[in-house]
């Protein structure tokens, strides 16, 4: 080192800041994400009960023939998908249960708003295009080409709900 | 489903409610490969910090998805059937960023 007064100090604090930038900037993305997920998430639960409510009274059931009493007159198949992120927080929590083992709680969550999210889709296209009710429906699941084979880059999981979209000829009998 | 104007009607039951099925055609499947976009990409490893629905993917998808179904429409078309029943779809990972997406079905004559 060229400067011979000072020289271990400054040392020590280019030490400690390539330390705060190798721990703590983690930290802080994991609390951020943390924070910002879940707000994200509770928004997105209020969004689904809503959109719930509002098709409330129309059938969708996943029997694989049509209920006796109902008579359709044109069909088509309709489907709904959503593509949602296993995101940072997530992942880092989940890693750390994966050394104990048990329940995966904060997946949980997001795998159920997706798969509700993917049947409001389908749904809210059978009624834009003028359909009564939907049977046999199938819930389908797929990894994407995910995560870089080093655990980072994006790690994606699509949920597609489809079935079969009806027009009654008078609605329950 | 209007037979009148040659338009294919699908579904994923074994029949077309209300209709009756007339003559068989066999298997026809429809395919693409898609690879990712580097800005969705980007967006997408954005998103994944905070999670939730990645849309660039979803679109991407959705209409992968689309012309899987209609890649296998055309084949039935082309075979003569007015409809294809007991339609299922398969995603596979290929290779790293690639997905195909397949779509298949029974062709049939519904009248």
């Amino acid at each position: 080192m060229a400067l011979r007064f000072g020289s271990r100090d400054m040392e020590d604090s280019v030490q400690k800041v390539s330390m705060l930038f190798n721990y703590g900037l983690p930290l802080v993305i994991i609390l951020v994400a943390y924070f910002i997920g879940s707000y994200l998430e509770n928004r997105h639960f209020r969004n689904i009960r809503k959109r719930e409510d509002d098709l409330h009274g129309f059938p969708v059931v996943s029997f694989d023939t049509m209920p006796d009493d109902w008579n359709a007159t044109t069909s088509d198949m309709v489907t709904g998908s959503i593509v949602i992120s296993l995101d940072y927080f997530k992942r880092v929590i989940a890693g750390l249960r994966g050394l104990v083992g048990g329940r995966i709680k904060t997946y949980e969550p997001l795998l159920e708003r997706a798969r509700r999210e993917a049947l409001l889709r389908m749904t809210e296209s059978a009624r834009e295009q003028g359909f009564d009710a939907i049977f046999n429906v199938r819930l389908e699941t797929s990894r994407l080409a995910n995560a870089r084979r080093d655990g980072k880059g994006t790690a994606g999981v699509e949920m597609l709900a489809f079935g079969t979209a009806v027009k009654l000829k008078s609605r329950f009998g | 489903m209007d037979v009148t104007n040659n338009a294919i009607v699908i579904s994923n039951t074994e029949s077309i409610p209300g209709r009756n099925i007339v003559e068989f055609y066999g298997v026809v499947t429809g395919n693409t490969v898609r690879a990712k976009h580097v800005g969705r990409d980007i967006m997408a490893g954005l998103k994944n910090i905070v999670g939730g629905e990645l849309k660039g993917y979803t679109e991407l998808l959705q209409d992968s998805r689309k012309e899987a179904t209609d890649r296998m429409i055309e084949q039935a078309k082309s075979m003569g059937a007015n409809a294809v029943v007991n339609v299922r779809f398969a995603t596979s990972s290929i290779s790293q960023g690639a997905a195909e997406l397949f779509a298949y079905g029974t062709a049939v004559r519904v009248a």
